[in-house]
């Protein structure tokens, strides 16, 4: 064990090259699909949050639910719709970077659409009567509301984030674990352990880690920075 | 008060107020089985200032926010003049100042949104009510950042930057100190002085006398008496506007 753990930092000290490779791999597929999770589950949960329509209820608790959608599944359901005979066959995706990020896109949109319709309630009933007293249309106060909550959205940012680097069945199943091309760092740590190369499976693991906490800190720098300007 | 307001004449009278004769008729709204507005009828013709009064749970807060239409009647109708709602101006201000965490010149500059107005005429209409409330030289400040006085002002610059008709006011100066309160009612005073006809729903009796030139006293839902204010404080008729402003007096002669 403390041979391993010390081979694993002689690695990481060395900057070895595949696991740069495999780090920044992670990091641009999750972070692109965080992206594009917030920009359909922003409006999404905040359009639930402000809207009063028949079956919110059971909207809001659909939504919840899927923030615990199985990633084997969602990567088993993104695989069907790209591969060669499925609808989406023709875009040539799977097993490149591009199916995973859609399968995390889908896997991480519930959780950043369920986050942000209660940061966004919270936010309404502090503002809700003042802007529609401004008779602001229903798109402009989800606007002014998300605009307004932007710091509590960050913990949404960050849970999606967090949910969608740390998983390995759906970019598993989408991306196939090709060395060089789609591997990331979770789908490296199984194989690795599998393979019996337990310093670089540890190695990849640390670097994971570090990776979550660097990236928690800088957004909650800028979070707390931009809310001691605007209070 | 709409009486003397018409035998008063055509002199010195400002541009007629398009949201006047302001007219509330068998206002009814129920919430859990109970009647919380009952019926309620009003009619303000006068320009200036008209103060809602009475005790908690008399429906002060759910009448101004009809007359707003933020709240829709169980049954019962607001006319403004011959106008329809959608061609009266109208603005409130609550207690709370309800800013957005965004600088000063933008919490004003949402008012204007629904408008539509080229940028430069945004920017010009935020400078002028910044102004009007003496917080010009903040606009690049934060809105959350600003004392409590302040930020009410801004509350009132972002109402008085659409030019409303009609400025409705829920207890806008409750949480505010002595200095912070005469600010305000000075913007309210100044506002009404340019035409813009107020109503103010306040439980600070000092203020009502300072501000108003008419009331309504309303208990459980109803306007139980109306009048010019110096009649309804000097010498209130029924028994609940004298319950009401007999409480309330030890507690106004506190305030300036």
């Amino acid at each position: 064990m403390g041979e391993t753990l010390a081979e694993a930092f002689a690695l990481i000290g060395a900057l070895d090259r595949e696991v740069v490779a495999i780090a920044g791999l992670s990091l641009q597929v999750s972070l692109a699909a965080v992206a594009l999770a917030g920009l359909i589950g922003l409006p999404l949960g905040a359009l639930v949050a402000v809207a009063r329509f028949p079956g919110r209820g059971a909207a809001i608790a659909v939504l919840n639910a899927l923030m615990g959608l199985p990633p084997v599944v969602v990567g088993l359901v993104i695989y069907l719709l790209l591969s060669r005979s499925g609808p989406l066959g023709a875009l040539g995706l799977l097993f490149t970077p591009g199916a995973m990020i859609l399968a995390q896109a889908v896997l991480v949109t519930p959780v950043v659409a369920a986050l942000t319709r209660q940061v966004v309630e919270d936010a309404d009933r502090e503002l809700g009567e003042t802007l529609r007293s401004l008779r602001l249309s229903l798109p402009q106060r989800v606007r002014v509301l998300l605009f307004d909550a932007r710091f509590s959205l960050v913990v949404a940012g960050l849970a999606a984030f967090g949910r969608a680097v740390s998983e390995v069945g759906a970019v598993l199943v989408v991306g196939g674990n090709i060395a060089g091309h789609t591997r990331t760092m979770t789908t490296a740590i199984s194989l690795e352990t599998q393979k019996g190369d337990l310093p670089l499976a540890l190695a990849l693991g640390i670097v994971l880690i570090a990776l979550v906490l660097a990236v928690n800190a800088a957004a909650s720098a800028l979070r707390a920075y931009s809310m001691r300007a605007y209070g | 008060m709409s009486a003397d307001a018409r035998t008063a004449g055509p002199r010195a009278e400002p541009a007629a107020n398009p949201a006047l004769p302001l007219v509330l008729d068998g206002l009814t709204v129920r919430a859990g089985g109970r009647a919380v507005i009952d019926g309620l009828s009003l009619t303000v013709a006068s320009p200036g200032i008209t103060a809602l009064i009475g005790p908690n749970g008399a429906g002060k807060s759910l009448t101004l926010r009809l007359i707003d239409g933020l709240l829709r009647p169980d049954s019962g109708t607001v006319r403004f003049g011959d106008r329809t709602a959608r061609q009266v101006r109208r603005a409130l201000v609550f207690q709370r100042p309800g800013l957005v965490r965004a600088g000063v010149a933008q919490n004003v500059a949402l008012a204007l949104m629904p408008l539509g107005l080229p940028r430069r005429a945004v920017a010009e209409r935020v400078e002028a009510a910044l102004q009007r409330v003496g917080l010009r030289d903040r606009a690049r400040d934060a809105a959350r950042k600003l004392s409590g006085g302040e930020q009410q002002r801004l509350s009132l610059a972002r109402a008085l930057a659409t030019e409303p008709d009609l400025l409705l006011l829920d207890e806008p100066t409750a949480s505010l100190d002595p200095a912070a309160t005469e600010a305000v009612e000075r913007i309210v005073a100044d506002a009404a002085a340019a035409g813009t006809k107020v109503v103010l729903v306040s439980h600070n009796l000092g203020q009502v006398a300072r501000l108003a030139t008419d009331v309504a006293v309303l208990a459980r839902g109803r306007v139980v008496e109306q009048g010019s204010a110096r009649s309804i404080l000097a010498a209130p008729q029924s028994g609940e506007a004298r319950a009401y402003i007999g409480g309330e007096w030890p507690w106004t002669a506190l305030t300036p």
